[in-house]
């Protein structure tokens, strides 16, 4: 499924996950095209965080879980043992459901990521604050309390505070799980230009709830159900003429 | 409308249990620090609070004591808080959640309720005997750290149980390793509670006599200790001598009254340490 010969960025092949004896994905393959938006969507506990949060062994980190199959960033495998997942993870950002910022100045916020990745330079780390908030859309609101708290922010800033941490550390692809399912629709509007502006330069991949959202921000639609790909198509194709019964039923709201 | 007026009555039947029971408390213990302020007032002059017992402790102060104590709840805290607060961060961060790590936080919650005294016989035992470091206020301190340990491991593990686990997410996600997002995510936002756990835990080690009767403190001493290996005076221990061991009871009550005081006033102090520390460290992270 590459019509248009792109670049294939992420590439994941038969892809099995268990959380202890529970299935939560079934043998999943597809493909993500590089600088293009690719949607997952699903009723609820279809797999989507679940995938999502492969891409960027996020669920390394819980206990329990087994992972079969292959994910190829660039060709290489994310699993091989000589990947440094530290570095994978820089590389592969992630926005999370529920805005998350830390409890510190909305500059440190942003300057953390640098920070932990050694950068020491007070004017280069002053210079990247300012071009990420810039690139999230949130410096002209910001700029004059770089020092207050993130947790004034009100909802969809911080969701976008929170982009603007991500896209600090240069990272390649941004993973966006659900991120406006917690933020009102002005702000979700906002999020989603961003994302449509993002693409210029990152991969981006979001899972997300809302199929009107899937369908004006991405490229590329999966939909997904019980823990299966059930199909994968350009947006546009994907909503006005899916191949699969179930996708159909889906996307005309006759379940979900 | 009966109904209404039923389900009122509850609430405020309900409402006066819960005030009855918190007005109890409350009386108990406005009457302990009562009861004992005004007895124990009387005794508290800065020759008491400068001096050392005098004529068969019949006169004269409790400096002694109040150095005592001093020094063995810095040698207990010195135990109690590096090992109680690593564990904790082992324990919640690191250690896989399985049978084992269940067993060893079932164990340690239990030993939070062992008896003080058996931790004195088992300072006795492990520093007095076999690691020979004789009955002395390191021997002490030891003890009523290993009795604190438990309470410091709890406290800072609950601590750090409150850290919501996105701020640990999000700075793996920056890349940060696991022990970066600890240092600079988890554990500047955890130290308040921990420490607050933690100073209440000493708080209640320096009130503490049968760990130290038998692991260091002396009945009397007419000198200052000069080293951790010397033995010390303590004031639970002191006091517990001036009402119950002292060949003149009545004579030396007032005396108990005001070591008693100030005993309190210590464990007081200590608790009110940690109340001000847990709010300047909160109002900085804000």
């Amino acid at each position: 499924m590459n019509p248009e010969n792109l670049q294939v960025k992420i590439k994941a092949e038969n892809l099995d996950f268990y959380y202890g004896a529970n299935r939560a994905l079934k043998n999943v393959t597809i493909e993500c095209f590089d600088k293009k938006v690719t949607a997952i969507i699903g009723p609820s506990g279809c797999g989507k965080s679940t995938f999502i949060r492969t891409l960027n062994r996020m669920n390394d980190v819980i206990p329990g879980t087994r992972l079969e199959g292959k994910i190829l960033i660039d060709g290489a495998d994310i699993h091989a043992p000589d990947v440094d997942v530290v570095d994978l993870r820089r590389r592969v950002g992630m926005v999370f459901q529920k805005p998350n910022p830390f409890p510190k100045s909305i500059f440190d916020n942003i300057a953390y990521g640098l920070r932990i990745n050694g950068m020491k330079n007070k004017r280069k780390i002053e210079e990247v604050v300012e071009r990420s908030l810039r690139g999230a859309a949130l410096w002209e609101e910001v700029k004059d309390r770089l020092n207050d708290n993130a947790f004034s922010l009100s909802g969809g800033q911080q969701q976008r505070l929170c982009i603007a941490r991500a896209l600090a550390v240069e990272p390649e692809v941004i993973l966006f799980d659900e991120p406006c399912s917690a933020i009102d629709p002005i702000a979700t509007a906002k999020v989603e230009d961003l994302i449509e502006h993002l693409k210029t330069r990152y991969t981006v991949v979001i899972v997300t709830h809302n199929m009107q959202q899937a369908a004006r921000v991405s490229d590329y639609t999966a939909f997904m159900m019980l823990g299966e790909l059930v199909e994968f198509d350009r947006t546009e194709k994907i909503f006005t003429n899916p191949a699969n019964k179930l996708t159909e039923d889906y996307i005309t709201g006759r379940f979900g | 409308m009966r109904r209404s007026t039923r389900k009122k009555l509850v609430q405020a039947a309900g409402f006066l249990a819960l005030r009855v029971a918190m007005g109890l408390v409350l009386a108990v213990l406005v009457l302990f620090l009562y009861d004992i302020g005004r007895k124990g007032g009387g005794a508290i002059s800065w020759e008491f609070l400068s001096q050392a017992p005098r004529r068969g402790m019949t006169e004269g102060g409790i400096f002694p004591a109040i150095v005592g104590t001093f020094l063995v709840t810095v040698i207990t805290a010195l135990l109690a808080i590096p090992l109680g607060m690593c564990s904790a961060i082992y324990l919640n961060e690191y250690a896989r959640q399985n049978r084992l790590t269940r067993l060893i936080r079932l164990s340690i919650r239990n030993l939070s309720g062992v008896p003080s005294i058996v931790y004195g016989l088992f300072g006795v035992i492990l520093f007095v005997n076999a690691l020979r470091l004789g009955t002395s206020i390191l021997s002490a301190g030891l003890t009523l750290g290993l009795m604190t340990l438990p309470w410091t491991i709890t406290a800072s593990e609950e601590a750090l149980k409150t850290i919501p686990d996105s701020y640990r997410e999000g700075a793996l996600a920056l890349g940060a390793t696991k022990w970066q997002a600890i240092r600079t995510n988890v554990l500047p936002y955890a130290v308040p509670g921990m420490l607050t756990g933690t100073v209440l835990g000493l708080a209640r080690a320096a009130g503490e006599t049968a760990p130290i009767m038998f692991t260091g403190a002396a009945f009397y001493l007419p000198y200052l200790p000069k080293s951790l290996s010397d033995q010390f005076m303590a004031l639970p221990y002191h006091l517990y001598i001036m009402a119950t061991q002292h060949h003149a009871i009545q004579q030396v009550r007032p005396l108990a009254y005001g070591t008693a005081l100030v005993l309190i006033v210590l464990v007081l102090g200590l608790n009110m340490t940690a109340v001000v520390i847990r709010y300047r460290l909160r109002r900085k992270r804000r």
